[in-house]
This record gives structure tokens, sequence and C-alpha cells, in this order.
């Protein structure tokens, strides 16, 4: 059906293209360019140097093209990048083409685009691989579809209005967004929070560490064949949601950590929801042990699939759970410790081979541990404040503007022109699901950002993607991206 | 072996405790949170080359900020404002600290060395800056559009950069 469709839909789009002021022919050349290459890439034909083709696509924009190109159009230094050698010569030394292990005949080989619509890249990342046979020669993951701005957005809204805007970047950890654009406004501010407050943006974000792991062993799992796995993992992380409803309202995007502290307390009889899911959890672990860890299928699509080592790591800017399977025990929240993750016991959980079975192994145990530090946290719940008594920052209680003109202005203003942050800039880092996360803004002394840009964890740990799928199978490929775990909120923004 | 990485790493530590106000030559600002160090773009790449030496083996992210409207900020003396930044993140694992270089780039040749030679990992953030300011990175491998599509025009996070506003009409629902 689809297929009768699409030669229609490219003529009706052909007259708008004809209508643009680059001219008549331009646009219409273009198109019918683009056409004839995607057939030659399809057979695996390769235009040549100097075809009148290829130069209409090079010139097309100053850019240059975003996709993967094939090799005789690629620089020696981006092919050795595709290729996943991440090497560093010695200056004065030359990278020479045949040091790059791309040895195969051009036109033996087959550039092949894994997504952007396939259930297992997680959401719309495409990555363009170029095969001999089913081995990936080299790889170039091709990111943006689901940018839509926010960074732009930002500079528009107030910092009380910011947390709605960075929470939807990171979707399956949104208090981490809150948390890094929270911690760097109030580093601005310089104000402290309450330790309530501290203490409940602790349970929140390792709550949502485990709502984000399971979603992952879900998704990892189904992406290996093991689909039952995959009803679980939604099941068990839409318990620990419900828990974030009864709390923020909303079970994502919840717009909860604001600068100066929380938006609202804890309700009644949290302790023993809390408590029931430190309960469930870590019996639900044991049962996912016993189906997928022992499981010989599963072991054979992980073990030893896409080893990553620590100089590479390291080099690539990759974080989290990436970094600590190449055996670097490097977690924020012990190395440079925020919130109050000083104060409670854990244990950074470190791989060996950087495989993605270490990669599973440490997701799956990081649990147990985020379980742990809740347990923690439930024990020594401070009471007191829920937000900072800053009157800059914090609106006066609902029940005092019913009975005070001047909490009604105080609040009345506060919501209609912000409050005014001073002028300088500040990042803090702090761990998310996905490795490290933060926000940098810089303050101009008015009531808006002047520049937010988020780290996003998945878009630096994508990097990865190239030495890794540097000799793997198609099917490989799949477990890897799943592995490197990815959201494609956080990569686009 | 172990000696050998005390001795590279003792200048290192010797090095910002002769002049707590600058580092290899660059104006030193720290604050509590935060070790920023600003330059010029004619010492950016030796800078980075020194950090690089230093320990500094992790590239956090790379961005920019466009100062157009905002030209007065707080900026050391020896530092020429001009409208772009290009900042860097850096992070040492060994000794757990972190630096940021405030590099200055000026709006009519928006250009600067790449980073990809010392850390690989700033390839993807060199490629976002260029996608949202047009800052270009003389000698980057790929130097293309990352998030925008490849035939759009502008840079989107500068400041002389609209950002635009979709009329819509508001019409009776559907019957």
């Amino acid at each position: 059906m689809t297929t009768t469709d699409r030669p229609d839909a490219a003529e009706s789009a052909e007259p708008k293209g004809a209508t643009e002021p680059n001219g008549p022919n331009g646009p219409s050349e273009l198109a019918e360019a683009r056409k004839v290459t995607l057939l030659d890439r399809i057979l695996g034909r390769v235009p040549s140097a100097d075809s009148e083709l290829t130069q209409i696509l090079e010139t097309k924009t100053d850019e240059g093209s975003q996709e993967m190109m094939p090799r005789a159009r690629t620089s020696t230094r981006e092919l050795s990048r595709e290729s996943g050698s991440v090497l560093r010569l010695p200056e004065g030394v030359r990278l020479d083409r045949s040091d790059i292990d791309v040895d195969i005949p051009e036109d033996e080989t087959m550039i092949l685009n894994l997504g952007p619509s396939h259930p297992s890249t997680h959401g719309v990342l495409r990555v363009m691989v170029e095969l001999d046979g089913e081995t990936v020669l080299r790889s170039k993951p091709v990111v943006g579809y689901l940018h839509t701005g926010m960074e732009k957005t930002a500079e528009e809204l107030m910092y009380h209005q910011g947390g709605t805007n960075v929470t939807r970047m990171d979707y399956l950890s949104p208090f981490f967004n809150e948390l890094g654009f929270c911690l760097s406004v109030e580093q601005l501010l310089d104000i402290e929070i309450p330790p309530r407050a501290t203490w409940i943006r602790m349970l929140m974000c390792e709550l949502n560490r485990i709502s984000s792991h399971f979603l992952w062993l879900a998704t990892n799992s189904s992406d290996l064949g093991a689909i039952n796995m995959l009803v679980y993992g939604w099941r068990d992380r839409e318990m620990v949601l419900a828990f974030f409803e009864k709390v923020t309202g909303l079970r994502m995007n919840h717009n909860y950590f604001r600068p100066g502290g929380v938006a609202a307390d804890l309700p009644d009889g949290w302790h023993d929801d809390v408590l029931a899911l430190c309960e469930a959890i870590p019996r639900r672990m044991d049962e996912y042990d016993n189906l997928l860890t022992g499981q010989p299928i599963l072991q054979n699509r992980l073990k030893g699939v896409g080893p990553l080592d620590a100089a590479t790591a390291i080099g690539l800017g990759v974080t989290g759970p990436l970094l600590r399977s190449t055996g670097v025990a490097w977690d924020l929240r012990r190395d440079q410790s925020y919130l109050a993750y000083d104060d409670v016991d854990f244990d950074v959980i470190v791989g060996t081979e950087g495989d993605c079975w270490d990669r599973y192994a440490i997701r799956f145990n990081e649990i147990r541990e985020s379980v742990r530090i809740v347990r923690q946290i439930i024990d020594r719940m401070p009471s007191g404040d829920f937000r900072t008594q800053d009157k800059k920052v914090t609106p006066p209680p609902r029940n005092r503007i019913d009975e005070s003109m001047e909490a009604l202005i105080h609040h009345f203003k506060l919501y209609t022109e912000g409050f005014r942050v001073p002028p300088g800039d500040a990042y803090v880092p702090i761990e998310s699901p996905r490795g490290e996360s933060g926000c940098y803004i810089v303050s101009d002394g008015t009531a808006r950002p002047y520049r937010m840009h988020m780290r996003a964890a998945s878009f630096a740990n994508l990097q990865a993607m190239a030495p890794l799928a540097r000799g793997a199978l198609i099917a490989d490929t799949i477990a890897i991206v799943s592995t490197i775990d990815p959201v494609l909120g956080d990569v686009d923004r | 072996m172990s000696e050998v990485a005390q001795a590279e790493v003792a200048p290192a530590e010797v090095a910002p405790a002769e002049d707590p106000t600058t580092l290899h030559g660059c104006p030193l600002d720290a604050r509590p949170g935060a070790v920023v160090v600003h330059c010029n773009r004619d010492d950016y790449l030796p800078l980075m080359t020194a950090l690089k030496d230093d320990g500094y083996e992790l590239p956090v992210g790379v961005t920019g900020v466009d100062y157009l409207t905002h030209p007065g900020r707080d900026l050391p003396a020896a530092i020429i404002p001009e409208r772009f930044e290009v900042v860097v993140e850096l992070l040492s694992l060994e000794h757990r600290r972190r630096i940021r270089v405030r590099c200055q780039i000026p709006a009519e040749d928006p250009a600067t060395p790449t980073l990809f030679d010392l850390w690989p990992g700033t390839e993807a953030h060199e490629r976002e800056t260029y996608d949202m300011f047009g800052i270009r990175f003389d000698g980057h491998p790929d130097l293309s559009r990352i998030l925008m599509p490849e035939d759009w025009e502008g840079h989107p996070l500068r400041k002389d950069y609209d950002t635009g506003h979709i009329p819509v009409q508001f019409k009776e629902a559907p019957k």
C-alpha cells in the first residue's frame, strides 16, 4: 500500500519545491538527484567522483552531508572515526588510509540505514552502517529527528518555568534534568536549600533511577528476544511511576524540583508506599535474575559483544554505566558528591570487560543499590521545610494569600516577573542513570537565563557507537545500541 | 611505573600554586563550585594542550554562548570581550577535579581550532556548537550540522536569530 502511495506524495511535493525562490530548476533537479542516489545506494552503485550528480550533492549546502558518505568521498580522519578507531597520533605523523581497517572493495559492501523508525533504536535514532555481508565495517549515528530547540525555548522562560522545559529532555529520568537545572540556578543564587528538600530530591532521584533502569531492562530484553521481560519491566516501572504520580501529580514530566526546594511536601503515607516498593523490587529482581541472568541465549547475545576499553571511553567523554563497565570506578554521587550522597552507604558497581554483559550487570545491580539508598532515606528523612524560606524565590504559602494583601502582591509579582538571578555562569554535574548530566546556565542578571545548555549524557555516550559496532554483526549492533541506552529526547533536545 | 606517574603529576600540582591568578598564562577565576580559565582565541590551543598534559583526560562538553545582547559580562582584564564564547568543560578522573575554559571568539571570523586531536569525544559537541552558533572548528573531521536539517539556514542559538511565530487560526471544531 505504502509503496504505491509514495510516488504520488513525491509528485505532489514537487510543485511546492518549484515555487521556492531558488530558481525554477534548482529544487526539482535536487530532488531528482536525491532519488537517483538513493537507488544507487540500494544497489550498491557509487557515483564517480566527478559526476554532476555528486557535485550537486556536495554543494547542496556548504556544511556537507550529515549522512555517512561512500568511502571514496570521506576524509581519512572521518573514516577513521567512523570505523571506530580513536587514534591520537603524535604530531607530524600522517594518518594513512591503509592504516584503517576497511580493506574490502567498495562495490562489495553496502551502506544500510538502521532506523530512524525501528523499535530497537529506542526512539528515532538512525544508525548508518557499512556492511560486508553481516559484519559492520563502520557506522555513524545520525541524530536530530527529535530536536525541538529546547535550549532556545529556555531563553524565553523564567527560572521558575524552566523546570517544565528541561524535564522533557531526558524523558525517562525527568527528575535528573530538573535537579541539574535547579542546582545550577541555586549556585548562581547562592542559596542553601533545607535538608528535607535535599533528601526528598535524593529519594525521587533514586526511585527515578530504578524506573529508568527498569525500562532499560524491559527494552533491552525485548531487543534480544526476551519478550516476556518487556511486560515485566514496564509493569514494575509503573509501580514507581504510580508513586511519582501520588507525589507530583504526574507520571512523567513532573516539574517537581524548583529552584529553592521542591514544589510540595511528600504526601501522607509516603513512608508506607516507598517501603512497599523497597519490599517488592528486590524480590522482583531475584525473579529476573532467575529469568534472564542464567539464561544461555541472553548470555550468548551479550557476552563479549561490543567491548569498550577504558582509554577509549574516557577519550570519548563517555560516562555512567558505560564508563563503569570498563573498570573505571567513577560515580559522581561518590566522587564529586552532591545533595547528601556523602551520608548514605552504597556501592559503585564496576565491570571488567566493558562488553554488553557488563553493562547489563551494572544496570541490573544499580537497581539493587538504589533500593539500598532509598531504604536509608526512609529511615533518615529529616523534618522541616521542603523549600527555602528565602522570600526572593519562594512564593508565600496559599493560606497567607487569603489573609494578606502583601502576600498576594508578592505572589503575583513572583509569578509574573520571576526572580532575578545574579550575573554569572554555573554548571553542576550530577550522575543521571545514563551518565554525567548537568545544566550550564549563563545569567545576565534578569529573570530569564541568558543561555541554558544541557550536557546530555546520551549525546556524549552515542559517540561510543562507532568503536563498539566495529566488526560486530547487525544483530549485535542492536544489542550495542540497547546497552548504550540513549534517550533520543536527551540526545536531540 | 608509579614514580613516572607521580613525576608527571607533580608539575601540574605546583604550577597553579606559584601564581594563583593564572594557569598556563591565562587568567584563572577560582570561585566556589567551579574553576574557570579565560583565554583569547590565540591562546586556546596551547592552553588546551597544556590542560590535557595536566591530566584532564575526559572531555565533558563543548558549547557556545552568544554575548551579542549582554556584552558587559565580568571578564578578567587581560581578556578582550568578543561576541562569542566557546565553553569547554574538562574533567580529571584521577585528581577528581574539573575545569571550565571560556574562550573568546570574534564575530567577524567565528572560527577556532578543533580539539578533536586532543579529545576525540569533543567531536559531536563541536558539531552541535557549529550547528547552533556557526562557530567553525578548523580541522574538525566532519563539520556538518548535527541537530538541524542539513539544508537549514542560519544558526538558531545566535541571539539575532528570531524564534519566529506560527500564526494560529482559531476555527470551529469539525462537526
